[in-house]
Parts: C-alpha cells; sequence; structure tokens
C-alpha cells in the first residue's frame, strides 16, 4: 500500500510538470496554430530566472582566501549578508519562491518577443518549417545559456524549511517509511493552482471568452471587429509564463542545465498529442495519466517482470491511444487533419 | 659441367635485386629514429608536431572538458619551454627540455567528442586524416575512451586517454594504441572497501542505482564485489537510462526495499540529480534497522561537487587526484594551473596534462615519434612526482596504477573549491589486481 501510495503521489507530481509545460503547448497551438519546439527552452529560461535571481540576491565582494597559498585565489561572501546579517541570509535562502517575482514579467517579455519577432513570420508557412525554426531557436537559447553559465547542472536549493520530507505516512495513519518530499508536494499544488488559473481565465473572462471563441473559428472572431491576433500574442505570452514558472519551481527538483527544456520537450509532445491536438483539458490529463504510468511502471514488482517498460511505457500508450483514438484522448476534429 | 660451373659464380639478376634490396635496408636496424615514412602522420622534417585534444566541448561534461583543454593547453606551453614548467620540474625520470617534443615545436588542435561515441570518433578521424595529429587525447567518459580507443588501434596513432573509468578501457576493450591514467572501477572497489568496512561494519543492505552503460555495469560489478566480500547484502540494482534527469521513480521504491545504503553509480550530470533527490526524498534522515541510511557515490570529481552542492556534505567516494595533495609534482601542477586561469584544476585536468608529459617524454625516450617504439617506451613506465606517489604504466594492459584517494564531501567548505576531504590516499599495492582477469588482447604493435 505504501509503495503504491508513494508512487502515486510521484506520478502526480511527474504529470504536474508535463501537463504545465503541454498546457502552454497546447495554448500556443490551438490560437496561434504554431508548433512550437522551442517551448522546452522557455521551461528552461524559467529554471535559468530562478538562478539569475539567485546571482542577482547573491552578488558578493571578493576577499583573498588565505587557505589557497599556491596562488592567489579568492572566496565571496554576499552583500545581502554583509548588510543584513541573518535577515540577508533568510532572503537568500527564500530564492527560488521569490525568484517567481522576477520570472512572470520576464518571461512575459521573452514570450511577447518571440512572437513578434519570429513566430509571427511563420503563421501561414507549413508545420514542418514551424518546427525546423522553433527547434533552432530552441537550440541558439539553449547555446546562449550555455555561454553564460556553463553546462554543469546549478544547485538550486529549496527554502530550508521545506528541503526536508514531510511524513504523509504519519498523516494517513499508514508506515512512518511514506514520506515524500516537501517541495515536491507544494510543486504539484503550485501547478494544479497554475492550471485551475489558466482554465479559470479562458471560461471567466471576456478575454478568455474570445480568445476560446477564437480557438473555434478564427475567422468569425475577425469578422466580429475583434482584434484576435493581438488577443493570441498576449496568449502567447501567457503560454510562455506558465512554462517559466514551471521551470522555476521545478528548480529545485532538478537542478537547472541548459538542456532541461529538450528533456523535457520530448515528452510533453508526446502528452500532447495523446491528450489530443488543441484540447487543453486533454493536454492536462494526458500529462497526470502518463506522469502516473510511468511511475507506476518503475515499481520494483513491474519490472521484475517487464524490464525496460518504465523508459517505453508513455510511448507504448501513445501507440495504443493513437491506434484506438486517432485524434487523442479529447482531441477536436479536423485540428491537424489537413 | 660448364654451365653449372658459371651457375655456381655469377650472380643472378634475381639475386642482384635481393642483395641491393638488403643492402638498402640495412641502415634501417641500425639507425635510430630511421623509420622512413611508414608511420601515420610521421612528422617527418617538419618543425612543429601536431597533437589533437579531443574533449567535450558541448554536451553533460562540457566543463569537465574545459578544464581538459586548459590543462592541454598548459601542458603545451610547458613542453615548448614557456610558463614555470609546471611539472616539468618534479617528474622523475624524465627526458624534457622545454624544447618541444624531439626537438619540434609542439601545436595542437581541438575536438568536440560531445560525449557520444560516434562524434567523438568523427572527431579524432578529423583530426588523424585532416590535421595529421601524431597524438590524441582527452575525453570524459568510458564509452567514448573505447570507440576512440579503437580508431587509434585502426590508424595507428596513440590515444592517451582523458578520465575513462571503466574496467573495460584497459580491460576487455584494451588496445596496443590506447593508455589509461585514470584509475578504474576495479580500483575504486578495493580502495573504498577496507573504510566502508570502517565505517558502516559488515552487516549492510545495499541498493545500487546504475548508469546503463560500460562504466556504470563494470562500476557495479566491482562495488559489488567488494560490499560483498565485507558480508554486505545487495538489496537490488536497478540501472537508470543515461541522462534520466528525474530519479524520483527510482528512488521511491528504495524507501520500502529494506535497504539502509544506496550506492549511486552515475556520474556527471546524472549523480548530481539523483543525489540531490535522493537526499530530498529524506534517504539520509532515514533510519533503517537501527541503521543510518548511508548514500555512497564511487567516484566523484570536484567539478560534480560543486554541482550537488550541500547534497555531497559527508558522503564516501573516490577520486583520481586532488588539488589539496601534498606532494611536490601536485603543488607544481596547482600554482602553475591556478597562476593561469585563477582557480585550482580538476582531476581531469590532472590526468590530461600528465598524459601529455608522459607521452612527449616516451617521445624523447625512444628518440623517434614511431607508434611501437613510443608504446615500448610507455609500457612498464615508472615514475614519480606527477602526483599519487610512484606510479607505474603496467605493460599489460596500459593501466597506470598509482594511490588513489578516498575522500568524503567537506562539511564546512569555505571556498567553492574547497568541497573535499582526503580521508586516506590508499597505497598502490592496496589497488593492484592480475591484469588477466579481464581478458582482453591489446594487439599487435605495428599497424
Amino acid at each position: 500500500m505504501d509503495a503504491v501510495l508513494i508512487q502515486l503521489l510521484n506520478g502526480l507530481d511527474k504529470g504536474a510538470a508535463y501537463a504545465l509545460i503541454a498546457l502552454g503547448l497546447t495554448l500556443v497551438f490551438g490560437t496561434l496554430g504554431v508548433v512550437n519546439f522551442a517551448h522546452g527552452a522557455l521551461f528552461m529560461l524559467g529554471a535559468f530566472c530562478a538562478v539569475t535571481f539567485q546571482k542577482i540576491l547573491t552578488i558578493s565582494v571578493k576577499v583573498i582566501d588565505p587557505s589557497i597559498t599556491f596562488f592567489t585565489a579568492y572566496k565571496e561572501q554576499a552583500y545581502l549578508e554583509i548588510w543584513f546579517g541573518d535577515v540577508g541570509l533568510t532572503i537568500i535562502d527564500y530564492a527560488v519562491p521569490l525568484s517567481i517575482l522576477m520570472a512572470i514579467p520576464v518571461m512575459l517579455l521573452i514570450g511577447l518577443a518571440m512572437e513578434r519577432g519570429l513566430i509571427r513570420h511563420f503563421y501561414k508557412r507549413t508545420h514542418a518549417e514551424q518546427i525546423l525554426v522553433t527547434f533552432g531557436l530552441a537550440i541558439v537559447i539553449q547555446e546562449v545559456i550555455r555561454h553564460f553559465f556553463g553546462a554543469n547542472p546549478i544547485p538550486m536549493p529549496a527554502p530550508d524549511i521545506v528541503s526536508s520530507s514531510a511524513a504523509v505516512g504519519t498523516w494517513l495513519g499508514l508506515s512512518d517509511n511514506l514520506v515524500y518530499p516537501w517541495w515536491r508536494l507544494i510543486y504539484l499544488s503550485f501547478s494544479l493552482l497554475v492550471i485551475g488559473s489558466v482554465f479559470a481565465f479562458l471560461q471567466l473572462t471576456t478575454f478568455g471568452m474570445v480568445v476560446r471563441a477564437g480557438m473555434f473559428d478564427r475567422q468569425m472572431v475577425g469578422f466580429l471587429g475583434i482584434n484576435v491576433q493581438r488577443k493570441f500574442t498576449i496568449v502567447f505570452g501567457l503560454a510562455s509564463v506558465v512554462a517559466g514558472l514551471a521551470g522555476v519551481m521545478y528548480a529545485p527538483i532538478l537542478p537547472p542545465d541548459y538542456h532541461m527544456g529538450m528533456d523535457f520537450l520530448v515528452l510533453s509532445f508526446v502528452v500532447v498529442v495523446v491528450g489530443g491536438m488543441g484540447s487543453l483539458p486533454g493536454a492536462v490529463a494526458a500529462g497526470f495519466l502518463l506522469g502516473v504510468l510511468q511511475s507506476f511502471a518503475s515499481m520494483t514488482i513491474v519490472s521484475q517482470y517487464l524490464p525496460g517498460i518504465d523508459q517505453v511505457i508513455i510511448y507504448l500508450v501513445a501507440v495504443i491511444i493513437l491506434l484506438t483514438r486517432p485524434r487523442g484522448l479529447m482531441g477536436r476534429k479536423g485540428v491537424m487533419e489537413d | 659441367m660448364s654451365e653449372n660451373t658459371k651457375d655456381q659464380n655469377t650472380i643472378s639478376r634475381r639475386d642482384m635485386l635481393k642483395t641491393s634490396a638488403a643492402l638498402a635496408a640495412a641502415p634501417m636496424f641500425f639507425t635510430k629514429g630511421a623509420y622512413a615514412k611508414d608511420f601515420t602522420n610521421n612528422p617527418g622534417n617538419s618543425s612543429t608536431v601536431t597533437l589533437g585534444f579531443n574533449v567535450p566541448q558541448t554536451g553533460a561534461y562540457a566543463d569537465e572538458g574545459a578544464d581538459e583543454l586548459r590543462a592541454f593547453k598548459l601542458a603545451v606551453k610547458h613542453l615548448n619551454g614557456e610558463g614555470d614548467g609546471g611539472m616539468m620540474n618534479t617528474m622523475k625520470p624524465m627526458n624534457l627540455t622545454g624544447n618541444g617534443i624531439l626537438g619540434k615545436k609542439v601545436t595542437y588542435v581541438t575536438g568536440d567528442t560531445q560525449t557520444k561515441s560516434d562524434a567523438a570518433r568523427a572527431s579524432a578521424k578529423r583530426m588523424i586524416e585532416k590535421d595529421n595529429v601524431i597524438m590524441f587525447s582527452g575525453g570524459s567518459s568510458s564509452g567514448v575512451a573505447i570507440a576512440v580507443q579503437s580508431l587509434a588501434q585502426e590508424a595507428g596513432v596513440i590515444f592517451m586517454a582523458g578520465l575513462t573509468h571503466s574496467n573495460d578501457t584497459t580491460g576487455k576493450d584494451k588496445r596496443r594504441y590506447g593508455f589509461r591514467h585514470f584509475f578504474n572501477a576495479k580500483m575504486t572497489g578495493s580502495a573504498l572497501g577496507p573504510v566502508l568496512k570502517e565505517e558502516m561494519g559488515t552487516n549492510r543492505n545495499a541498493y545500487h542505482l546504475t548508469s546503463d552503460y560500460t562504466w556504470g555495469w563494470t562500476q557495479e560489478e566491482s562495488i559489488r564485489e567488494t560490499t560483498e566480500g565485507l558480508g554486505w547484502n545487495t538489496t537490488a540494482a536497478v540501472k537508470t537510462p543515461v541522462g534520466a534527469g528525474d530519479f524520483s521513480q527510482f528512488i521511491t521504491p528504495i524507501l520500502n526495499s529494506g535497504a539502509d545504503t544506496l550506492i549511486l553509480n552515475h556520474y556527471g550530470k546524472d549523480m548530481i540529480n539523483s543525489l540531490t533527490q535522493s537526499v530530498q526524498f529524506g534517504l539520509r534522515d532515514k533510519l533503517v534497522n537501527g541503521k543510518q541510511f548511508e548514500i555512497i557515490v564511487p567516484l566523484y570529481s570536484r567539478l560534480m561537487a560543486q554541482g550537488a552542492g550541500k547534497n555531497l556534505q559527508g558522503i564516501l567516494g573516490t577520486t583520481n587526484w586532488d588539488w589539496q595533495l601534498k606532494d611536490e609534482g601536485s603543488k607544481a601542477f596547482v600554482k602553475s594551473f591556478g597562476t593561469e586561469y585563477g582557480f585550482p584544476p580538476s582531476m581531469a585536468a590532472h590526468t590530461c596534462y600528465v598524459q601529455t608529459l608522459l607521452y612527449a617524454n616516451a617521445c624523447e625516450n625512444a628518440g623517434t615519434f614511431y607508434p611501437p617504439e613510443v608504446i615500448r617506451q610507455l609500457e612498464g613506465f615508472k615514475f614519480d612526482g606527477m602526483g599519487n606517489g610512484a606510479t607505474e604504466y603496467r605493460a599489460e594492459d596500459h593501466q597506470c596504477f598509482k594511490d588513489v584517494l578516498v575522500v568524503r564531501g567537506k562539511q564546512n567548505p569555505s571556498t567553492q573549491f574547497d568541497l573535499l576531504d582526503i580521508v586516506k590516499e590508499v597505497p598502490r599495492a592496496q589497488v593492484e589486481y592480475d591484469a588477466s582477469i579481464f581478458g582482453g588482447n591489446l594487439g599487435p604493435y605495428k599497424v
């Protein structure tokens, strides 16, 4: 029971990451009709917003390190620590959650610049051309990040207070062995909040209503005198913010490196396809479904009988779903069928 | 009769040709360095000689590759008589004079292995065929080392391996043209065993997470051999894909497995991620059957320790070399490297620097660049003054034997470089093993 519950939690946690990225991908595809292979890079940029914010908070003065005597070496002491003592150290400790404040405007600007500067020129081009240009853009972004931050993963610890594990088993009256990292629980809750907010925004606001109408029939919305293009540009920015926030909060789980976006991108595309191209609920449902399946496939008892199944389960499920439901779980008719 | 007499006393055209050929070839046997042009990329009368530095410049080990490249450049500088000479002041015996190699100025070309076997082979092939390198070196992966080592054998160009820790490199995949200065998984196991026994006892249940490629397999095999020899039980050994990123699905089964020790046969980015996530899952805080849960990282480097941050504190492992060693060779190299770049070198940098000097010295000893002669000089070569004490390149498998360092992640690092405490310098005799146990065949000298 413990093992099943912990794998379920872990699957939901993984699924939350897939769902957040897939949600942004689907938003862009559903509104602009663009297959954005640079979306993983936006996730990675979000994580590097956290890294940058931490670096800003830890701007330091260099003092000579007397412990190294072979040559002149320096060690660093953060200004925040010098000026504010323990308060300064606490602020540094909370670098990741605080970096959300920086990530939102930065990711919005990056998203808008990307859409206005590049993506809009490819609206009427084929999907193959869109994939090529956005994939190229992703590589450029990756290499820029590698140039400035190096190739090694950069540790981004969660605040000390949530860096340990929660006694989930004790809460539920189960075994003490059932523990789960606090930060992963926070990530899961945060993802659900963001997903809920995006759906509320699209369902409960006039802006969201226009966007949904535009996703359904762009031409008709245009005929009604609404500048749907401008709204879609904002949606691109919104999708960038969602991907960025997913990246920021994922930084303590996976130390950011320049390649992390690409690792998630492929899986997220599978999620989008399984969920149904252009379907937001489909993307979210498929994200959680595949995350949970992948987690259960890794259980010792499963891998004993089906070695390696955890590596292929997502693709296996994708094949089965596409064979039985060619439009994915919740795909709409006519989307990407031309 | 007269015909017979004539036959005995006169020389036929065929005999004349044979004799001429023998006379023409005779000086070759007695003149040092007179191997004509019958070997790949013979520099001949050129005033320069080119070395190839094939390191990961992109990909997961790019930072390690960058440090290797710094070390190579420093070695070239020292070989050409520039800078403070570094380990050329401490290496014994040594025939290097600071006048290049055999009087030829050393130049170099670089390549990017991308930590991919095919890319590394393509890059090495380009170096051999287009840049005419006489030797190439570098790399941060056993998969890459094994792939380019076989190319070296085919091409007849010596490969001085960089960072490669799989037993296979100098075991079943060993090659006459490949030499490894770095230690290996078997040596890690031998060095770590006594320390594990002393600190963790003889009754433990170990759970392995292992990178699913040659290095991971051989490390798991060697560490299991060691721990099971101590009396430990192996609860499970799970292979994980290289570059998995999120290891949580592999970590959660450990919680209820009954294991009290996790052995991470991961390196680089995988190690940083799996260790970070293991700590987040509270493994280090667990008590299992009254024992404190322990994590062991058999192989780690300072560059990785920087990535793992405080998660590595207190964790045992081994390393090939550390900049804090106090022997004269290490001090000379750290001073030289630190003065040049402003920070201390990594173990990858140390290995690449030493490999370059060793190759150059072997050429000087041989008096030629002719690979079979240089190989013979390297085989069984005993030296000191290059860190890790008295060292020998074993002739049977081209594995270097020297002291191995057992280290622990420092509890309170004073700087970003001061991350490892040296627990024990394990003497070379303790990590030596019979060369025949891993099989393999070095292959011919002449290709």
